[in-house]
């Protein structure tokens, strides 16, 4: 698959500061779309998705305190506890600041497993808080953490055509 | 060559030169700390720490005392027209599909309706003559059993914090035409009596208090006895009865009604544990209350039961006197 492999070095354009603050209140709407049932429990938590892209790209400017501030809006939305998305994305930023080079370095498939494992610490620790709160752990919940893996690969390719087309307007 | 080792010269005054003025910014520049050239601020870990303790803490702080209930509104302002944005195509559709109803639907959704109405009816109907009949046969046994009894709901306001005394206060007063002497029951039996009043409230002495006693039957064999109050407990017992009577474990002892105070057949107590002893005159029987005595809120205070002919004097009076009177015709 030729989308999958995009290590070889691509010109982009700085990407502007309207896209980044487009693509995250975009992501938080469609965590804010009524969802119910078995489609919330299937949920992709897409502002950890774009929150990440953004952490591992450009992480000089979307980094930890933004991803907290943006969780503290989240929890504001969502009506859970203040700052128990804040945490959560928080822990989430480090993941994709420390490890931006390396994800970037790899195609898009092998990105993949590695932003599993950043989603899944992200989504436990999420879980931990609700456990310590409600007292009981909802297994189903970690459906939403594949899910949101599986977003990764379109959404990559998607913003990466987004800067892309913005180099071949000139 | 030369301008190789001009450059290199040059790098160095340039370095020599920001960790001077960065010494000179930040003061206290370990010398441990690694160089740097790019200020990017803390460490990513260093970053992490500060806003997973903030959040913490946060968390902490929104869990215990409830303290950001503002802030949070405050954010919500910023939060809520995405929200509303995002819920807005549904709500849309719904509205849509209100207003696109078809004459075919309505149709049949109002002849679907006026069957049901009329099945209702004939149901109404049959229920208010049920409900009549019903009626009606409760009024006679009631006749023919306990006389006309009407009670009003009273609630418990106050209860005794003297653990030995078994008293309530309700929320019945002689505003609402309560006498001392009447009788409060719950929905399973007797709970006590009325002792005094107040304008707006009443006191109630249960029937656990000490020597408070009610005169019961047996409902099985109409037995007639007194129950007392144990006060300390909430028992009742049975006293001086002989060891022989004709009482078992479960009887249930409802109220005689000859005292003329509580109304007949409202079941008291039921039998807990008998014993028996020939060395004592007497059997101990202990009951236990049917109705809630130390249980629910809600009362219903009985009217006063209707007045019994004077019991005549324990003595004729003074037979002399009346001689005397005859005498005097």
């Amino acid at each position: 698959m030729p989308f999958l492999n995009h290590t070889q070095p691509e010109i982009l354009r700085p990407v502007s500061t309207m896209f980044i603050v487009t693509s995250i209140v975009t992501a938080l709407l469609l965590n804010g779309l009524p969802w119910g049932g078995l489609w919330l429990t299937l949920r992709p938590d897409f502002v950890a998705v774009v929150l990440l892209y953004w952490c591992t790209h450009k992480p000089l400017r979307i980094g930890v305190g933004l991803s907290w501030a943006i969780g503290i809006l989240a929890d504001v939305g969502d009506a859970s506890l203040f700052g128990q998305h804040a945490l959560a994305y928080t822990l989430l930023a480090f993941g994709g600041v420390v490890l931006s080079r390396r994800i970037r370095m790899f195609d898009l498939r092998e990105q993949t497993t590695q932003v599993l494992v950043i989603l899944f610490s992200t989504y436990a620790v999420y879980a931990l808080v609700q456990w310590q709160v409600n007292g009981q752990i909802v297994w189903t919940y970690f459906l939403g953490c594949l899910t949101s893996t599986l977003l990764w690969v379109p959404m990559s390719s998607l913003f990466q055509s987004m800067r892309q087309m913005r180099v071949d307007r000139e | 060559m030369g301008k190789a080792v001009f450059l290199i010269s040059h790098f160095l005054y340039i370095l020599f030169h920001y960790r001077l003025t960065t010494s000179l910014l930040t003061r206290s520049m370990d010398s441990t700390q690694t160089f740097q050239v790019f200020n990017r601020g803390p460490s990513p870990a260093a970053r992490l720490v500060f806003f997973a303790v903030l959040s913490l803490l946060l968390m902490f702080v929104d869990a215990r005392f409830r303290y950001l209930e503002s802030t949070r509104s405050a954010l919500s302002v910023l939060v809520s027209p995405l929200q509303r944005l995002a819920t807005m195509p549904l709500m849309l559709m719904q509205q849509a599909g209100d207003f696109f109803v078809t004459q075919n639907s309505l149709l049949t959704d109002k002849t679907a309706l006026q069957r049901q109405h009329g099945i209702d009816s004939v149901q109404l109907v049959q229920q208010q003559a049920l409900l009549q009949e019903n009626m009606q046969l409760r009024n006679l046994i009631a006749l023919q059993q306990r006389g006309q009894y009407t009670g009003q709901f009273a609630e418990i306001v106050y209860t005794e914090r003297d653990v030995f005394r078994r008293k309530v206060l309700i929320n019945k007063g002689s505003v609402a035409g309560v006498q001392a002497g009447q009788v409060v029951m719950d929905d399973k039996g007797i709970v006590g009596q009325i002792t005094r009043i107040f304008p707006w409230l009443s006191e109630v002495t249960l029937i656990t208090e000490k020597d408070h006693a009610v005169p019961v039957q047996v409902l099985r064999n109409g037995l007639r006895s007194v129950t007392f109050g144990a006060g300390d407990t909430s028992q009742l017992s049975l006293r001086y009865m002989p060891v022989s009577t004709d009482i078992q474990n479960g009887d249930i002892l409802v109220t005689s009604g000859i005292d003329g105070i509580y109304p007949p057949g409202i079941p008291v107590a039921k039998v807990e544990k008998i014993e028996r002893d020939a060395a004592y005159p007497f059997a101990r029987i202990a009951c236990l209350p049917v109705g809630g005595v130390d249980k629910y809120r809600q009362l219903l205070v009985l009217s006063a039961s209707p007045k019994l002919p004077e019991r005549p004097e324990p003595e004729p009076a003074p037979l002399r006197g009346q001689l005397k009177k005859s005498g005097g015709y």
